[in-house]
């Protein structure tokens, strides 16, 4: 069965994703060329920190990135991954992000600490996300962020910090998470798990 | 909504708890792996291992045990205690710490605050601090030498974070250990001079000390060791009493 790959940009706590897909029964590997991403099960864009450190996605992984979206291979972005997945964000406006999700990050704003973070709740705006399938209402989540996606056509659950927020987005089998679920309890792997079922289902029907 | 976090606080010495635990039920009540893994069925929003260990073998055998704790723990994990260059944090960090926290090598040499918010990005560095009142004021205590002069701990807590922290950890030396509440007037001092999370630790004894430090306090989280350590009140029951008092609480784990 291809397995989960997890890219290595060099931004993000691979460790810990890798760790919490065993948890959940996953085979995941950490993909550190791009090639490794031809025929996977499922890409994981993880990411911690600035922006700009997903400059180190080059021209080479975005090819393959895209051509894995292309062949509707199931793909999610984490924290700084997800926000990657956007047209860009005004904490690196000379980074593009891929632009999978139109729109940019923006700083949160208002008279809160920033950065956000700590367990939030996650309010689903549609009971029809697969990530979400079994994640109940009131479920909270570890976010550790200071710049969000705003509350875009696709975003399927939100978070309120002075500002709502997209928590979650997604489109066909392109998914994004603010939140980290590798850190966010029962509620987190069972959203990897989700993740990972649809891994499963988009390999060879037998 | 933004919940307040409770932290439970593991010392940990050649990779074994040091302090005395009586959970019922634990095969191994000085396993931090263990003890991990009982926190986190009764609800614990995160853990701190402070590594304690006075030589290289026990340093070498805490990082052992953060691998093990991280690898069955699916909450943010701080490693603090004896953080002193890049190099340490790196080791912490492979074997499975999410967060470093750093106190009297940030004190000594406060360019390794921006050095590892650089390397990891500010969300995993903590900084530490121990305070105690003098007169009207809060001082800075520092276990080690240091090269800064910076004394006031609310001086010291804007520039840690101007420096690129990303929570600051305020230990109230006067109330560590009496188990008679939180300092709340130094939490708030340091809470509204920063605009980064702050967690109070030292002196918890009772739930509504907890209610107060979130309160009065202004506090993002709270930590605690013993407290929870001796299970007289289980985290879960903790935090529904402070629910029923209005402060949000992360209820489903």
């Amino acid at each position: 069965m291809p397995s989960i790959q997890i890219v290595d940009y060099g931004a993000g706590n691979l460790a810990s994703v890798l760790k919490a897909f065993a948890a959940v029964g996953a085979d995941a590997r950490i993909a550190t060329a791009p090639n490794a991403l031809d025929g996977a099960g499922a890409v994981v864009v993880p990411g911690v920190g600035h922006f700009a450190a997903t400059g180190t996605l080059g021209d080479a992984w975005r090819a393959s990135i895209r051509a894995a979206i292309a062949v509707r291979t199931p793909l999610l972005g984490i924290c700084l991954g997800m926000q990657w997945l956007m047209s860009g964000s005004d904490e690196a406006p000379d980074t593009a992000g891929l632009g999978v999700f139109s729109g940019r990050c923006t700083r949160l704003s208002g008279s809160l600490k920033v950065p956000h973070v700590g367990w939030n709740t996650i309010d689903a705006r549609t009971d029809s996300c697969a990530l979400l399938d079994g994640i109940g209402a009131g479920a909270a989540a570890y976010f550790t962020h200071t710049y969000a996606v705003p509350v875009i056509a696709e975003a399927t659950a939100t978070t309120t910090y002075g500002q709502t927020f997209a928590a979650v987005i997604a489109s066909d089998r392109v998914f994004g998470a603010q939140f980290h679920p590798e850190k966010s309890g029962s509620a987190g792997l069972r959203l990897l798990a989700n993740f990972a079922r649809l891994a499963r289902t988009s390999s060879s029907p037998c | 909504m933004l919940t307040k976090r409770l932290i439970a606080c593991l010392d940990v010495r050649s990779g074994r708890v040091v302090k005395g635990v009586n959970f019922t039920g634990l095969r191994d009540a000085g396993d931090p792996a263990e003890l991990a893994a009982r926190y986190n069925r009764d609800g614990i929003d995160e853990l701190v291992v402070l590594d304690i260990s006075a030589t290289l073998e026990g340093r070498r055998a805490t990082l052992e045990t953060i691998a093990a704790v991280s690898r069955t723990l699916f909450i943010p994990l701080t490693v603090g205690g004896g953080i002193r260059s890049i190099d340490d944090a790196r080791a912490v960090v492979d074997a499975g710490a999410d967060k470093i926290a750093i106190n009297s090598a940030a004190l000594a040499d406060p360019p390794l605050i921006t050095q590892l918010a650089q390397l990891y990005g500010s969300q995993a560095v903590v900084v530490s601090i121990d305070a105690r009142r003098r007169g009207d004021r809060f001082e800075v205590l520092s276990r080690g030498a240091t090269a800064h002069g910076c004394a006031d701990a609310i001086a010291w807590a804007r520039e840690a974070e101007s420096r690129g922290a990303g929570e600051i950890l305020l230990t109230s030396i006067d109330s560590d250990g009496t188990r008679a509440g939180f300092d709340c007037d130094l939490t708030a001092a340091v809470s509204a001079a920063v605009n980064i999370p702050v967690i109070a630790s030292g002196g918890a004894g009772e739930p509504a000390h907890f209610a107060e430090v979130f309160g009065r306090g202004r506090a993002d989280a709270a930590l605690a060791a013993s407290v929870f350590h001796y299970a007289e009140r289980s985290v879960g029951d903790l935090k529904h009493f402070l629910a029923a008092r209005g402060i949000p609480m992360r209820l489903n784990w």
